[in-house]
């Protein structure tokens, strides 16, 4: 009886993993169609662009904020040093090696800067945090301007980026990157981070080491906005400072709280579903961002848990059906 | 050394702007242990009341400055109301995500309406376009008239909070919310009041820096709002003399950078200090240290 329920959780477990990389690959494949087909044109392509570069910070902002608890306000800053790294490395070695090194060296040098970072500040609680990783962000802008500019060509900013990012990179890149992170949230790791969120102390004296598994995420978190930043800077040919300012960390923020802090698939929606507005809203820059600042307060009055609140989109509606054939089996067993 | 004491009139009469914003941030953060990010965009909109009034009104100085107050006090208190009082139970990053809402829209909302080019404030007439020579240093009637005004206003906020019922409840509420309104004290109505008070002296803020700097824009607040609130943070939020002293030492700091280094590292010396407080002494110049208590 054990080794049926057994046997039938795993079946089920296999089902959905099949399910989920079989669309996955539908996913890539009808779209590699459309692109090649040139029914997703060049401007839409680059919507697509902004959508997953937009869902790579989104998701790794959440690792921050939804699921540890941690107010950063400074996730733009990360995002530019993946941009510049890798801009500056692939000027130099204009080869898809020269993108691959430059993706990781740009990431890696998030990260560093995020442990460099991190270790002092997230002793900081909630606000003080928020304000401390947003001074942080405006001196590594500053320092990009002003301090750096043999090599980042100061407040003029970098073109001319080779352009490597296509379909394929940017499906790896984003898919790999939500996989990778709910991976970790559904980890030993992950719960301890969501123990921190819940509360801090009653964690620390379950023996969780909180600066520990904070700095964690936060330095996860930075390595995959280095990834964004790279794979913006590669694709849109150009940068400077004053892309990655407060403004885009807040931009991010809002996808997390639009999505619901501490939901990946919360993320992933509220990027696509927000590209998508201001791919309307085009025209008129400052009424977006007008509905921007009013949708952050509505949705702070009125849905403050945001779209998915903490509850993730999975294939339920398989594992349910799944999960029902097996009780019938069980029951005719 | 003249150079230097000139650039500490400078620095004062700067820093007088940031004190009077810093007060709006850290009565709001003592009474409620909010941030409000709305703060520098009420002290944006004072600036253009102040630039409505002189130029399309034809108001003399004196009359725009309490209009814009009075303008920026009604609006402190409708933020308050509409946005943050729905969520007084609600978690603080919450409310802190609301402010940033209120925020920009409040500042796009005004790039919309007012174009988002740059206006200059009308040139100064009789009195206030002079300048005064004292022993090789220049006082600009400008600069005399923010630090004079910067000092009324915050004489009348001390009166304010130390001698009056409303400033005792304020006191009260900050210390110990439940305890206040068990004691009959009407919190929401203290609440609103802290926000009328520090948006009107947002207010005051705004038309002084129009008429020192001349000029305005709709994203104007966003980092002297910072630099403030950093002072605040500098002096112990919750603090008020704090945030004087505060706003008057991020004033000197941020002009002695652009003295004497660069200008493109004024910013980045500020956000340094704040960070270098936040590690050090969380608490500030003038707070206490706490303990959390489980």
């Amino acid at each position: 009886m054990g080794k049926n329920i057994q046997a039938s959780s795993g079946n089920r477990k296999w089902i959905s993993t099949a399910g989920k990389l079989l669309s996955l690959v539908l996913f890539f494949v009808v779209f590699q169609l459309l692109i090649s087909f040139n029914v997703v044109n060049d401007y839409l392509f680059s919507t697509l662009v902004k959508i997953g570069i937009n869902i790579i910070l989104a998701v790794s902002l959440n690792l921050i904020t939804g699921f540890t608890g941690q107010f950063s306000l400074g996730h733009a800053g990360f995002m530019s040093i993946g941009a510049y790294v890798c801009a500056i490395i692939t000027l130099r070695y204009y080869s898809v090696w020269g993108f691959v090194c430059g993706l990781l060296a740009g990431a890696v040098c998030a990260a560093i800067v995020g442990i460099l970072v991190g270790l002092p500040t997230l002793r900081l609680k909630g606000d003080y945090l928020a304000i401390a990783t947003l001074g942080m962000a405006e001196i590594i802008k500053i320092l990009f301007r002003n301090v750096l500019d043999k090599w980042t060509n100061g407040a003029a900013g970098l073109s001319g980026i080779p352009q490597f990012v296509s379909w394929p990179w940017l499906f790896v890149l984003t898919v790999g990157t939500v996989i990778l992170v709910s991976n970790f949230i559904n980890s030993s790791h992950g719960r301890s981070c969501i123990s921190i969120r819940e509360d801090e102390i009653a964690a620390e004296s379950m023996g969780i080491g909180s600066t520990k598994y904070k700095v964690m995420a936060f330095v996860t978190g930075a390595f995959f906005a280095g990834i964004a930043g790279a794979m913006y800077s590669s694709y849109f040919f150009y940068i400077d400072p004053d892309l990655f300012g407060f403004q885009k960390s807040i931009d991010i923020l809002v996808i997390v709280v639009l999505g619901g802090m501490g939901s990946i698939s919360g993320s992933v929606i509220a990027a696509v579903v927000l590209e998508l507005i201001s791919m309307f809203l085009q025209a008129y820059p400052e009424l977006k961002m007008v509905i921007y600042g009013a949708l952050l307060v509505l949705i702070m009055l009125f849905r403050p848990q945001g779209i998915m609140g903490s509850r993730e989109l999975s294939l339920s509606f398989l594992k349910k059906w799944t999960g029902r054939l097996g009780q019938k089996n069980g029951g005719a067993a | 050394m003249e150079q230097f004491l000139q650039q500490v009139i400078n620095g004062i009469s700067l820093g007088s702007i940031y004190a009077l914003m810093a007060l709006g941030y850290t009565m709001v953060y003592g009474i409620i242990k909010l941030i409000n990010f709305a703060h520098g965009d009420v002290y944006m909109i004072g600036a253009y009341v102040g630039y409505f009034c002189m130029t399309n009104l034809r108001l003399g100085f004196f009359p725009s400055l309490l209009i814009s107050m009075l303008v920026c006090a009604i609006l402190g208190v409708a933020i308050e109301k509409i946005a943050y009082k729905p969520l007084r139970n609600a978690t603080r990053i919450a409310v802190l995500i609301t402010a940033i809402g209120v925020s920009l829209f409040i500042e796009y909302g005004t790039m919309y309406i007012a174009s988002p080019n740059p206006r200059s404030y009308p040139r100064l007439t009789g009195f206030m376009a002079k300048s005064y020579q004292v022993g090789g240093l220049t006082f600009s009637a400008q600069q005399i008239l923010i630090i004079i005004i910067t000092v009324v206003l915050m004489i009348l906020l001390q009166l304010i909070v130390k001698k009056t019922r409303i400033g005792k409840a304020m006191r009260a509420v900050s210390l110990d919310r439940d305890a206040a309104q068990l004691m009959g004290i009407s919190v929401d109505n203290t609440i609103s009041f802290t926000f009328l008070l520090g948006s009107a002296l947002a207010g005051a803020a705004g038309i002084l820096v129009g008429i020192y700097y001349n000029s305005i824009n709709p994203l104007m607040g966003m980092m002297p709002g910072l630099r403030a609130f950093v002072a605040a943070v500098f002096g112990g939020i919750g603090i008020i003399p704090g945030a004087m002293i505060g706003g008057y030492f991020i004033g000197l700091v941020e002009v002695m950078v652009s003295g004497y280094v660069n200008s493109m590292f004024r910013d980045a010396v500020v956000f340094a200090i704040l960070i270098v407080i936040l590690i050090v002494k969380p608490s500030g110049l003038l707070g206490k240290e706490t303990r959390e208590k489980v």
